[in-house]
């Protein structure tokens, strides 16, 4: 039995031996640092989101009508009769905020090792483009429940394109189809949520990996381990892929589905912020819900938008810089200019500003969740400003400068020596 | 490899076949994106619509939807006409200078008659739609004249749907094309010439 088993892999290995050289370059033989920590293991988490995400949705595509007359009440129905459905929406909609937590876990490990450091840039390039397929994911795909928060989160966010000089009006009927949200738009944000954008992130995430796979993975040292290499050729610092990480990767795969079920069967709207109240009454053009804010992964870049005053009639300003916001993400490899990598060997003052650019993305996030009056009103010295606005837009600021900055604070850091290899 | 001599005529065949694949793919894009317009049977439905004003009470407000957008008549009283004159510096934009009206409706009242304001009701921050809160102060304060207040972010507009000064909207709201075909109807979304 098992020699034919060998026979009939030799009749395949001889026609198509790219299969066996592919899992050998890319997985069996795929040398990574041998001290990954915690921090690593968000990679491929995401990609098991994404798997989770593409098998939920096409089975919730089964029973959903991207109709404006039909699609409330057919994920209500997908809810409630179709056998299992429940825990098939229920997935989806908890892998989309777990698709978001793991990618901006994953984001930050590189802030914290430099893994968008030469000559990784093309990486993080492919993985800012992920991260942005992503984002219209998450939107286009929120405006299929048809609910009052997918209706009016649409129409915000279409208005937005709106603000754009001279074109704006014409790009938003063109977005929509129509002259405000509508059937036209529901079923062209069907089609680009599950065909359209996920073909183009399936070939991002490919060139991610092969981008990484060409110069090797980084480590929470930020030293290239491709510089030692031992008599056979592989660095003394590495280990193959597989095993090694395959099955450390296994267990943070156990831990995160843990968690991800948890989510899902105790809590799946979790208070409001993966599936919203309002979202649970179909969509009424002609009534706005009194409150609208987009889900916690939005937030930051939402608060953004808010702080940012109009500017000659127009809101365009504030549109503009949440698009930097995000766009300014390319430039991170070329801001940086520090002599080291890691976060183990940088100075007090990157650690400084990266602290204060977490604290302030985190109360920009909180700030976007909530009306712009929830800390009450500044005193009569300023105006009687709306407090959450000011610190907004401080905080915005501090977003901003911890880019901005970056080439000056990163060149005057008193960094620490890096060592030849890879500490334990 | 040998030094081998450039054929430049087969060369510049090489790069015209690409340019011209290169306008042929474009030209291609051309049926997709053009798609994406809104199709005849939306513009049928972007039609102007009649609105019967007969039934408005003094003080009511009568919505009518137009291209899937609430558009408001409101009948206003004689207080609430007087609180347009009574907004002080309030109002960014008092005298209508940003053109979000058409020439008939660019004076004190942003009508064609001063008794009836048609509004687009959506606000022109990020196109929520504001509520209307026309009586004077109660849960929007003391010195509240009456008007409208977009629950999305604060934006407040008087009875004639003109901005407040501060709010996140940055103009008036949009007075939409309209004429009265008699005393009680009105039609939105066109204006006969010359009206």
């Amino acid at each position: 039995m098992n020699g034919r088993l060998m026979a009939l892999w030799d009749w395949f290995d001889a026609r198509m031996p790219s299969a066996r050289e592919q899992w050998n370059q890319h997985v069996a033989q795929y040398y990574a640092p041998k001290n990954f920590n915690f921090w690593y293991y968000f990679g491929s988490l995401a990609m098991l989101v994404l798997a989770i995400q593409i098998v939920s949705g096409i089975f919730l595509t089964i029973n959903y009508k991207p109709d404006a007359n039909l699609a409330f009440a057919s994920v209500e129905y997908i809810m409630r009769d179709v056998p299992g459905g429940w825990i098939i929406r229920y997935i989806h909609s908890t892998g989309g905020s777990a698709f978001f937590a793991v990618v901006y876990l994953h984001m930050f490990r590189a802030l914290l090792y430099g893994s968008h450091r030469k000559p990784r840039e093309l990486v993080w390039i492919f993985g800012v483009l992920i991260y942005l397929c992503l984002m219209a994911e998450a939107f286009l795909g929120y405006l299929l429940p048809w609910g009052q928060m997918s209706y009016w989160g649409a129409q915000v966010i279409v208005n937005l394109f709106a603000s754009i000089t001279f074109i704006g009006p014409d790009l938003a009927l063109w977005i929509r189809g129509d002259y405000v949200v509508s059937d036209a738009t529901l079923n062209r944000f069907f089609a680009f949520h599950v065909i359209a954008i996920p073909l183009v992130l399936l070939g991002l995430v490919a060139v991610h990996l092969l981008a990484l796979h060409d110069v090797g993975s980084n480590n929470p040292d930020g030293i290239e381990i491709k510089k030692t290499k031992g008599p056979d050729g592989h660095p003394l610092d590495g280990i193959p892929f597989h095993p090694y990480y395959t099955v450390k990767d296994v267990v943070g795969v156990v831990f995160f589905l843990a968690i991800f079920a948890l989510a899902m069967f105790f809590v799946p709207e979790m208070g409001g912020y993966f599936l919203e109240y309002n979202n649970f009454v179909p969509a009424d053009p002609l009534k706005t819900p009194t409150h609208i804010a987009p889900l916690w992964y939005f937030t930051p870049f939402y608060s953004i938008l808010r702080a940012v005053p109009p500017l000659f009639n127009s809101v365009f300003p504030g549109v503009a810089m949440m698009g930097l916001s995000t766009m300014i993400l390319f430039l991170l490899p070329w801001l940086d200019r520090s002599p080291v990598k890691s976060i183990r060997y940088r100075g007090m003052y990157y650690k400084t500003a990266l602290t204060a650019f977490i604290v302030s993305f985190l109360i920009l996030g909180y700030l976007g969740t909530e009306p712009t009056n929830v800390w009450g009103q500044c005193g009569a010295w300023l105006g009687g400003a709306e407090r959450a606005t000011v610190a907004a837009r401080v905080f915005t600021l501090i977003y901003f400068l911890f880019f901005l900055l970056m080439p000056w604070y990163t060149t005057a850091d008193k960094c620490l020596p890096e060592p030849e290899r890879v500490t334990s | 490899m040998s030094e081998q001599k450039i054929d430049n005529t087969r060369r510049n065949l090489v790069v015209a076949t690409c340019a011209a694949g290169g306008v042929a793919s474009a030209g291609a894009a051309v049926p997709f994106v053009a798609s994406m317009w809104p199709s005849e049977r939306t513009r049928a439905a972007g039609a102007p619509i009649e609105a019967d004003i007969s039934k408005l009470q003094p003080g009511e407000l009568g919505v009518y939807e137009w291209r899937g957008k609430p558009v408001w008549v409101l009948r206003r009283t004689k207080e609430m006409l007087d609180s347009l004159n009574n907004m002080g510096d309030k109002i960014a934009d008092p005298n209508s200078e940003v053109q979000l009206q058409p020439e008939y409706a660019k004076n004190e009242t942003r009508s064609i008659k001063p008794e009836y304001a048609v509004l687009v009701g959506i606000c022109s921050h990020l196109g929520c739609s504001p509520t209307a809160k026309p009586e004077p102060k109660g849960d929007m304060g003391q010195d509240w004249a009456g008007g409208f207040y977009c629950p999305c972010h604060g934006s407040k507009f008087d009875l004639a749907g003109r901005v407040f000064k501060g709010a996140p909207a940055p103009v008036n709201l949009e007075v939409p094309p309209h004429a009265y075909l008699s005393d009680t109807t009105i039609l939105i979304g066109e204006d006969k010439k010359g009206t």
